[in-house]
């Protein structure tokens, strides 16, 4: 192993590792908020990046029926519950956003030719497409459990994540998909080609960082979501309303995550199933992080990209071997710091 | 002279749990400005009572009549934009949150409400609490017990409410601690809020109170003004002495 | 429990089965047997003992793999050379190998907590699962062909109707042997585990033993019906033993029920015939060819969850008949019981318990003996619940000494504290709902028997069961619930609930009773009921420190008071004098001017 490969394994991992911290980033934000260890992570990168492909390619993408469906679901679901309760206030916001809405973006896929148009607004719809799903599905999903233990919210999470990955090869099929990248530029650093899409990953994910840290910690929004999760009761009690909460950070996860999947749908071939590995990957470094801290999360899923690149090197059968028995030490030396009482009911 | 306005008027009210009946027909009223406290044993149901009126728990009968309202299904972030707040009896501050951020989220619904002068009001109450002043920055969870209540207090003022309800503030803290918590709740109502104190330290809650309610086994027993019901024998020998048969 | 007659008709209807139905369905019973085999093992590890695993294909995968491998090498070692000779064999090779890993891998996860638990279980799962498609002599992603048939007397066990017999007989025993199990003193102990780890140990339970133990059985299972699959199929590959079959067997454990034995059953042909039938349905609905069953198993699964959470085989059961025999109590020779204490049982000697700066006991010393109730009273925070948590070993005590029949147990497990011949109760009531009072009661008496898993799983301990189930019932008697034997404990108001408890402790024979607010919660009269009962116990030697609030009971009742506030004593002495301090007057009644 000379500089030069080191050099190259190291770019590889960095750059794969900035993939896993933006995953990492959006598990810890979703934990901190609503509790939900959201195994799903990785279908809202798959996703992103094959709506996006999809829209390039001329066809209309499968999520859109997604979102369709689900705001169908939601409408019906919340408008029953209004009518019974009387509670009818939020009836147009909760019409607008899961009827009209995705109404308004099927036109725009189905009649408005989005496959001439430039890649910043082909971006802008697949997000418009992709993000709203996140709101709907913890609507469905979560919110009637939101006062269940953290396991059941996890065994929910990997249901969810069964029901969207057998979507995704109904939507797409089992084929990959590639799109433009970002920047067609490519530099010169150290001896290396370092590309312009990789140097967008990086971009993306120290903005991000610094992004959530901000608002989480200091502004009152931020530490509103926060507090939903330290305290239930207590927020409610200053009227932070855990619902709001709840779809607010799946909205802002789902963001992420689909950014991610454009982010990388140039550089790598990205499959139906792609998702679920980047997703646990991002989510060691999220446990590295113990679920709650930022810049430790990322660090984490640094590392794991690093250690990845590395074992791919010296060994590569097992480098999956390698990458996922370490998680076990790192969820003991996490259970033990975190100790909780939390008794088993 | 003419009696201030009904904040809270609550009538009639049954709340169960599954087959269990925890609270059996109770009325109660507080106005703008009174102090009222309703005292009575351990599972009497003084927090049922507290948790129906703030809508953590659902009511199976009766009227609520906020600030004139009548409430239907009442949801806890709507009677907090409405200027109701809860001191709950685990107090449900956020530990690994600052004294500072604890009280910056009491603000928050005004917040929402486009109110921008939280930071006034935290001064405000950091005159009240001064202690509290000298804590901000430590994390709410290694507080002691006094200044744990006095932040759940000073968390509730930050709201700027019309009708303060507090749930056993003197649970577990010194005399002298609930003397000062106590004078503050009494100055408190001269600025024009209505409070509503459940208590088992029935001597202290009679003493600064305006009127009564004595809550046994989910049902109101006895009420009247808190100088009557501090005389009363009954009130004496089960609440301000240790069970005067022994 | 089923009926006989039910029981014995569905046992006909298998027994039948090759004989009536087409080789399809036959097929489709032996993979429904299978995978059931594997849910079982969940039903008792997640269902019953709260331990979510993901990872159990990995298990299966094991136990294919292991005879596989020896059945198929050409060349192997001398030593293992014995486990290739016969495919019967491998199955012993296989336990052991499974056995060893569950062991490590036990050890490392059972240590994690909470939600940590699972996430563990799909790490390994994982890896197991790229280990097999990876290493050389296991065929990596193609696997291993050509195992040989199973032989039984000359015969080679190729006809899946033939299979099917050992199939569903290896199932039915794994079920007797599971519902045996759970109906023992290691069963309760197990099912204790739910109940919180604290209540379990304090009433003797070592939870760490009990835990490897399901996870073991729950690997075994596993592991058998992997060496089944290797022979059926006589090709292997590591596809059946990926993170998304893991997920499906906890689901079909889940979906059919996970707390109940037959649930397994249930959920495993429900998602079997499911999946059959959807494989042909939905692509053609579709118009596109792939696995979509998944998107129905995930919505099914989260329906489960939102409006059925214990599964549907709780649903059905109620419909069917059941089985009342065991509503009688078994006649048994009562157990031996420890001599009485004498003089002085306890000790505290300046025990200090601080939480990070917070002093909950500060210096406290208190002293019980034998024939005497002491009473430790004090407003709400004064530290002590923390005093008898300290004493009876749930928490350790940051410093000082806690001496019980002489010797220092300040340090040591709440479970070997309960052998000792101390027992307590809870301030916050811990029972567990769905099992009777006498079931509740047993799990007191723990300590008082030995019998252990293997003579449990084999029905072999029933005498022993039968005089800690009696011990159980007089004890319930004792306290004067006996109508409510057989009720679920959940049932019971709030009130009795607590006297249960207090049966519970007094089931492990203690000398020391410490209890936790037992009044709380009770009518006058079932109040004096308990002060007799109190009494009498004191009468026979035993002695009682308790904690409580009310004035009334505890002075009519105690022998000695201690007062505490803010963690420390402020007073001690007769209960007239302690009433009449003015420390104490000032403690619980200071006034606001």
């Amino acid at each position: 192993m000379d500089l030069q490969i080191a050099l190259l394994l190291g770019q590889d991992g960095i750059v794969n590792g900035a993939v896993y911290a933006l995953l990492a980033l959006a598990l810890v934000l979703v934990f901190a908020v609503t509790r939900v260890i959201f195994i799903p992570q990785g279908e809202y990168v798959a996703f992103g990046a094959l709506t996006l492909a999809a829209l390039q390619a001329g066809r209309a993408p499968g999520t859109l029926w997604l979102l369709a469906g689900l705001g169908i679901a939601v409408a019906v679901i919340d408008f029953a519950i209004m009518v019974r309760s009387g509670h009818r206030r939020r009836l147009p916001h909760v019409l607008f956003w899961n009827l009209l809405y995705p109404a308004f973006v099927a036109a725009l896929v189905l009649f408005a030719e989005p496959q001439q148009w430039p890649l910043l607004l082909q971006v802008l719809l697949a997000l418009g497409v992709v993000v709203p799903l996140g709101p709907m599905v913890y609507r469905l999903a979560y919110q009637p459990l939101a006062e269940a233990s953290v396991l059941v919210l996890l065994i929910v999470s990997v249901a969810v994540h069964l029901t969207l990955v057998g979507l995704g090869l109904l939507f797409f099929g089992a084929e990959g998909s590639r799109t433009t990248p970002f920047s067609e530029a490519s530099f010169e650093v150290m001896g290396m080609t370092v590309n312009g899409q990789s140097l967008w990953v990086l971009g993306a994910s120290a903005v991000l960082i610094v992004v959530l840290y901000v608002f989480f910690e200091r502004t009152l929004y931020g530490k509103a979501l926060r507090a939903t999760a330290i305290n239930r009761n207590g927020a409610r009690l200053m009227g932070i309303s855990t619902t709001m909460a709840g779809k607010l950070s799946f909205l802002l996860a789902a963001a992420i995550g689909a950014f991610s999947g454009i982010l990388i749908a140039p550089i790598t071939t990205v499959y139906y199933d792609t998702g679920f590995l980047i997703g646990l990957k991002g989510f060691v470094g999220a446990i590295v992080g113990g679920l709650a801290s930022y810049p430790v999360a990322a660090a984490g899923a640094v590392l794991v990209g690093l250690l990845e690149s590395f074992s791919s090197f010296w060994a590569s059968a097992f480098k999956e071997v390698i990458v996922f028995t370490l998680i076990i030490p790192v969820l003991v030396w996490r259970s033990l710091t975190t100790r909780h009482v939390e008794e088993e009911e | 002279m003419t009696e201030a306005p009904s904040v809270l008027e609550v009538s009639d009210l049954c709340v169960s749990y599954g087959k269990v009946e925890a609270l059996h027909h109770v009325s109660l009223r507080v106005r703008a400005g009174e102090i009222v406290t309703v005292i009575g044993p351990n599972g009497a149901g003084k927090t049922t009572l507290l948790s129906a009126i703030m809508g953590v728990l659902p009511r199976t009968r009766g009227d609520v009549v906020f600030l004139g309202e009548a409430q239907g299904a009442i949801e806890v972030e709507h009677m907090v934009a409405l200027g109701a707040n809860l001191v709950p009896e685990k107090r449900e501050l956020f530990g690994e949150m600052s004294v500072e951020d604890n009280l910056l989220l009491g603000a928050f619904m005004r917040h929402r409400m486009g109110h921008r002068d939280e930071r006034e009001t935290m001064d405000q109450v950091f005159e009240t609490f001064p202690r509290l002043r000298e804590r901000r920055d430590q994390q709410a969870g290694t507080l002691s017990g006094g200044e744990r209540q006095m932040l759940a207090v000073g968390r509730a003022l930050m709201a700027k409410p019309k009708l303060l309800m507090l749930d056993e503030p003197s649970l577990g803290l010194a005399p002298l601690i609930v003397r000062e918590i106590f004078h503050i709740v009494e100055a408190l109502k001269r600025t024009g809020v209505a409070i509503l104190l459940v208590e088992q330290n029935a001597r202290a809650a009679l003493q600064i109170a305006d009127y009564g309610y004595v809550l046994e086994t989910g049902e109101v027993a006895l009420e009247g003004p808190s100088d009557d019901l501090e005389d009363d024998p009954k009130v004496i020998e089960s609440y301000l002495g240790l069970g005067g048969k022994h | 429990m089923l009926a006989r007659g039910l029981q014995l008709a569905v046992l006909g209807l298998l027994v039948a089965g090759p004989a009536i139905l087409a080789e399809f369905h036959i097929t489709l019973l032996n993979y429904i047997g299978l995978y059931a085999l594997v849910a079982l093992g969940l039903v008792l590890l997640t269902g019953v003992g709260g331990l979510t695993s993901f990872g159990q294909a990995a298990f299966v995968g094991v136990g294919a793999y292991t005879t596989a491998w020896l059945t198929t090498a050409t060349e192997l070692p001398g030593w293992l050379a014995f486990f290739g000779a016969s495919p019967w064999l491998t199955l012993f090779a296989g336990l052991a190998v499974t056995a060893a890993i569950a062991l490590v891998l036990g050890l490392l996860t059972l240590r994690l907590s909470g939600h940590y638990l699972p996430l563990g279980t799909i790490a390994w799962g994982i890896s197991l699962y790229f280990l097999f498609g990876n290493v050389e002599f296991l065929g990596g992603h193609t696997g291993i062909t050509g195992i040989p048939a199973l032989p039984l007397f000359g015969l080679e066990l190729k006809d899946p109707r033939h299979y099917y017999y050992l199939i569903w007989a290896v199932l039915l025993a794994a079920v007797w042997l599971t519902q045996n199990l759970l109906d023992s003193r290691e069963g309760r102990a197990i099912r204790a585990l739910k109940g919180g780890t604290v209540m379990a140990e304090a009433m003797g339970v070592d939870t760490a033993r009990s835990k490897i133990v399901i996870f073991l059985i729950a690997a075994l299972f596993a592991c058998v019906s992997g060496w089944l699959y290797a022979h059926l199929q006589r090709f292997v590959n590591p596809t059946p033993f990926g993170l998304h079959i893991g997920i499906e067997y906890l689901f079909m454990a889940v979906i059919g029920g996970a707390a109940h034995v037959w649930g397994a059953l249930v959920g495993a042909g429900l998602i079997t015939i499911l999946k059959q039938w959807l494989q042909d349905l939905l692509p053609q609905l579709f118009g596109a060819s792939g696995n979509f069953e998944v998107i129905v198993f995930g919505l099914l699964m989260i329906f489960v969850l939102h409006r059925a959470r214990d599964g549907i085989w709780p649903l059905v059961a109620r419909f069917l008949p059941a089985d009342d025999g065991r509503r009688r109590v078994p006649e048994a020779e009562p157990i031996e019981r420890r001599a009485r204490g004498e003089g002085v049982l306890l000790e505290v000697v300046d025990a200090v318990k601080k939480f990070g700066g917070l002093v909950a006991n500060d210096r406290m010393s208190l002293t019980v003996k034998a024939g005497e109730i002491m009473a430790l009273i004090g407003p709400n925070g004064a530290g002590k619940s923390t005093m008898f948590n300290l004493i009876s070993g749930v928490s350790p005590p940051t410093s000082g000494e806690v001496r019980f029949l002489g010797e220092r147990i300040d340090g040591r497990a709440s479970r070997e504290i309960a052998r000792r011949g101390m027992s307590r109760t809870f301030q916050h009531v811990r029972l567990l709902p769905t099992m009777t009072v006498l079931e509740n009661v047993a799990i007191g008496a723990h300590v008082r028997g030995r019998r252990g898993v293997v003579a449990a799983a084999l029905h072999l301990e029933r005498d022993e069961e039968a005089r800690l189930l009696a011990e159980a019932a007089r004890q319930i008697e004792r306290v004067g619930l006996a109508e409510h034997m057989f009720d679920q404990a959940g049932s019971l108001a709030l009130g009795k609930q607590r006297i249960v408890e207090i049966a519970r402790a007094l089931a492990s024979d203690p000398c020391l009773l410490l209890l936790d607010e037992p009044a709380a919660g009770l009518r006058y009269l079932e109040k004096q009921a308990l002060a007799e009962m109190l009494r009498r116990l004191r009468a026979e030697g035993m002695g009682i420190l308790l904690v409580e609030h009310d004035m009334d009971f505890v002075m009519g009742l105690a022998d000695r008071v201690v007062v505490m506030e803010f963690g420390k004593k402020i007073a001690a002495g007769l209960p007239e004098e302690v009433q009449r301090d003015p420390a104490v007057i000032e403690a619980y009644l200071g006034g606001v001017d």
